[in-house]
C-alpha cells in the first residue's frame, strides 16, 4: 500500500483523483503551477453537465455506463447537483434527428405539448416536442472544482505551486500538458460562450440537436446561460473564433429569440485532451501513474476514473477499466 | 481505377473526415471500406501556429492520400489562401476546392468557383473542383484546367442521394474520359451504386459514414456497393423492358 502520493496537476482530474486517495488513507500532495483552480484549466470551461444518457449518442459505452455514477459522487462530495434532468430539442425541419436520437440512446422519453409546457415553460413557447432525460444532472462546474479544492485542503492534501517534476510515486494528471509523456494525447478545441438574461427560464440543461450547430445551454442561476460547447480538432487554446461565437449564439437564438437581447458576459476557449478512442486512459509508465484523456467528459467520468487511478495506486485493482501499460 | 491528375487510386471510395466519433472510429472506416483518398478540412482547424497538427498526423498515419479542402470558404480570396495554406501543410498540389455561395445550403458558388479554379490552376495547383451538375459550369472548369470533377449528388450533408440523375447522365456523356466523382449528399449504399451505374468513377462520403449509428460497417457497406455497381456498368446492363405497353397481339394468346 503506498502511503503518500505527488499529484501532477490540480485540474478536474487531479482533484478527484486526491480526493479518492484521500478517503483510502493516503497522503497527497498536489503540485499545480497555479495556485488555484481557474481560466488556465479547462474543466473551467466545462458545462457541467452529468448527461450519461445524451452522451451515449456520439460516445463509447463505457461512458454512459461509467457516467451514471457521477451525480451521486459529486453529491457525497456536498457539491450542489442539480437533479433536474436535460431536453433535447431539433428545431422544425430537423424534427427526425430527433427520432434518431431516441433510436440511439436510453434513459428518455417524448414529451409534448401540456408535458412540456409544464417542464420548461419558456421552452415551450417555442417547441413542442422534446426528448427528456429525468435520470441526468448538472453541476456548476467552477464551484465544483473550488469546492473539492477546499475540501482537499481541510483534509490535509498539501497543495504546492510549482512545475517541477517531483520525485517518489507520482500520478500525472496534467491533461494536454503531458504531451511529452503521452504521443497519442490531442487537443480537441472547445468554444463557450456566458450570456444574462432576464427573459428566459430555464430549469435543466437544453440540447439542440442540429446538424451543424449543435449547443447545449446549461442554466446557471440568476439569469445566466452557458453555451457550449464547439468541438475542433485543434490544440489551439484562449482563442475563440467569431464564426463559433456566431454559430453557438445563432444556435441559442433559434431555441429562444430572448437570448438575442442577452448580455454577453464571457466568451471562453480551451483545448480538452483526448486519446484517439476519445475515451480516458490509466497508464502505467514506470513509476508514473497517468491519468487523462477525459476529453468532453471531464464531470461525467473523472469520479469513475479517479476510483480507477486510486485502486491502481494502492494495488487494490491493478488492472481497471481504462488501464494501460506503457513500455516505451 | 480512377486516375486523378496522373495518380492511380486503389479505391473508388474517398471519405471525409469531419464529425466522427472519434478518430479511432474514423481509422476503422478507412480500413474496413479500403477508401484510399482522405479529405481534410484546414481552415478552421489551422488557428496559430498548426494547432491542427495532432490530427493531420493521425490522418497521415493512415496511409492513404490526402485530399486537403478549402471547406468553410465563402470567397476566392479565402479559398486561394487556405489552397495556399494546405499545400504547405501536406506538401501537396491538390486542392479540394470549395467556395460556398449560400450560407444554409452550403450550395457551391459557382463564378466564384471558376474564378479560384482557374488562380489556383495557374499557381500549379492540382484542383478538385466542388460543384454543381450545371454542364455549362463544368466545362468552365475544364477550360480553367481542373482534370477532375466533383459534382455533387445533392446538398452536403442531406442524404439525399442523387437529385438530378438527368443532368448527372449529361455530365458523364459529355466528358466521357474526365474523372466524375460524385461529391456530396449521399446517404445510402444504393445511392452509390447507382452512381457507378451512370458510369461514375468514384464517390466522396462524409456525414453518410460519420453520422451513421456504425460508421465503419457503414463505409464498408458503401465500398462494396461501389463494388457492386461499378460491375453492373462495365457488364453492360440490360435494356429495360415495358411490358405494361402490349405488343402486337399474338395467335392463341399463349405470348401475350
Amino acid at each position: 500500500m503506498t502511503e503518500a502520493v505527488t499529484i501532477r496537476g490540480a485540474g478536474i482530474v487531479g482533484l478527484c483523483v486526491a480526493t479518492e486517495l484521500i478517503s483510502r488513507g493516503v497522503a497527497v500532495t498536489l503540485r499545480d503551477p497555479a495556485p488555484s483552480p481557474g481560466a488556465h484549466g479547462c474543466s473551467w470551461w466545462a458545462g457541467g453537465m452529468l448527461a450519461p444518457f445524451c452522451e451515449g449518442f456520439t460516445a463509447e459505452e463505457p461512458v454512459m455506463r461509467l457516467g451514471q455514477e457521477a451525480a451521486d459522487w459529486w453529491q457525497a462530495q456536498g457539491v450542489e447537483v442539480i437533479r433536474r434532468g436535460s431536453l433535447m430539442v431539433t428545431l422544425e425541419r430537423d424534427r427526425r434527428e430527433l427520432d434518431q436520437f431516441a433510436r440511439r440512446t436510453t434513459g428518455h422519453r417524448l414529451v409534448t405539448g401540456a408535458d412540456l409546457t409544464v417542464l420548461e415553460p419558456h421552452l415551450a413557447d417555442r417547441h413542442d416536442r422534446a426528448l427528456y432525460f429525468a435520470d441526468e444532472a448538472h453541476i456548476d462546474p467552477r464551484a465544483a472544482l473550488l469546492h473539492l479544492r477546499k475540501r482537499l485542503e481541510d483534509a490535509g492534501a498539501r497543495f504546492e505551486q510549482s512545475d517541477a517534476a517531483p520525485t517518489g510515486p507520482v500520478i500525472d494528471c496534467r491533461g494536454l500538458a503531458a504531451q511529452d509523456s503521452l504521443p497519442d494525447l490531442r487537443g480537441v478545441k472547445g468554444e463557450m460562450v456566458v450570456l444574462r438574461s432576464a427573459d428566459v427560464t430555464l430549469s435543466r440543461p437544453i440540447r439542440l440537436l442540429h446538424p451543424r450547430f449543435p449547443l447545449y445551454i446549461v442554466p446557471r442561476g440568476d439569469g445566466v446561460f452557458m453555451l457550449g460547447a464547439t468541438q475542433i480538432e485543434s490544440e489551439e487554446k484562449g482563442r475563440a473564433s467569431a464564426r463559433s461565437v456566431m454559430e453557438l449564439l445563432s444556435a441559442a437564438y433559434a431555441l429562444h429569440p430572448a437570448f438575442g437581447e442577452a448580455e454577453v458576459m464571457e466568451i471562453g476557449a480551451d483545448a480538452r485532451p483526448a486519446f484517439p478512442d476519445n475515451l480516458p486512459r490509466v497508464t502505467r509508465k514506470g513509476e508514473t501513474i497517468h491519468v487523462n484523456g477525459l476529453f468532453r467528459h471531464g464531470f461525467l467520468l473523472s469520479p469513475a476514473v479517479a476510483r480507477m487511478a486510486a485502486g491502481v495506486a494502492t494495488r487494490e485493482n491493478e488492472a481497471p477499466e481504462f488501464y494501460h501499460e506503457d513500455h516505451g | 481505377m480512377p486516375i486523378y491528375y496522373d495518380t492511380e487510386i486503389k479505391s473508388r471510395l474517398m471519405l471525409g473526415t469531419a464529425q466522427y466519433p472519434s478518430p479511432a472510429i474514423l481509422a476503422e472506416a478507412f480500413k474496413r471500406s479500403g477508401a484510399d483518398i482522405a479529405t481534410v478540412s484546414v481552415r478552421r482547424e489551422a488557428g496559430d501556429e498548426r494547432a491542427g497538427q495532432a490530427f493531420w498526423d493521425m490522418i497521415g498515419d493512415l496511409g492513404v492520400h490526402v485530399l486537403p479542402n478549402t471547406a468553410g470558404c465563402h470567397s476566392v480570396r479565402e479559398a486561394v489562401t487556405t489552397a495556399q495554406m494546405a499545400r504547405e501543410l501536406f506538401d501537396t498540389s491538390w486542392i479540394k476546392l470549395e467556395v460556398i455561395g449560400h450560407a444554409d445550403t452550403l450550395q457551391p458558388d459557382p463564378f466564384g468557383l471558376v474564378e479560384a479554379a482557374r488562380i489556383l490552376t495557374d499557381d500549379g495547383f492540382q484542383v478538385f473542383p466542388y460543384c454543381t451538375e450545371d454542364l455549362v459550369l463544368c466545362e468552365r472548369l475544364v477550360e480553367a484546367g481542373c482534370r477532375v470533377l466533383m459534382p455533387w449528388g445533392a446538398p452536403i450533408g442531406t442524404g439525399l442521394g442523387l437529385n438530378n440523375i438527368y443532368g448527372l447522365r449529361s455530365l458523364r456523356a459529355h466528358f466521357p474520359d474526365l474523372p466524375l466523382v460524385i461529391d456530396a449528399g449521399l446517404g445510402l449504399p444504393s445511392q452509390a451504386a447507382h452512381a457507378m451505374e451512370l458510369g461514375y468513377d468514384a464517390v466522396l462520403l462524409n456525414t453518410a459514414v460519420a453520422k451513421a449509428g456504425d460508421p465503419a460497417a457503414m463505409a464498408e457497406g458503401f465500398a462494396r456497393a461501389l463494388e457492386a455497381g461499378r460491375l453492373g456498368f462495365k457488364a453492360d446492363p440490360m435494356e429495360p423492358r415495358d411490358m405494361a405497353a402490349p405488343s402486337t397481339p399474338v395467335l392463341g394468346r399463349a405470348f401475350t
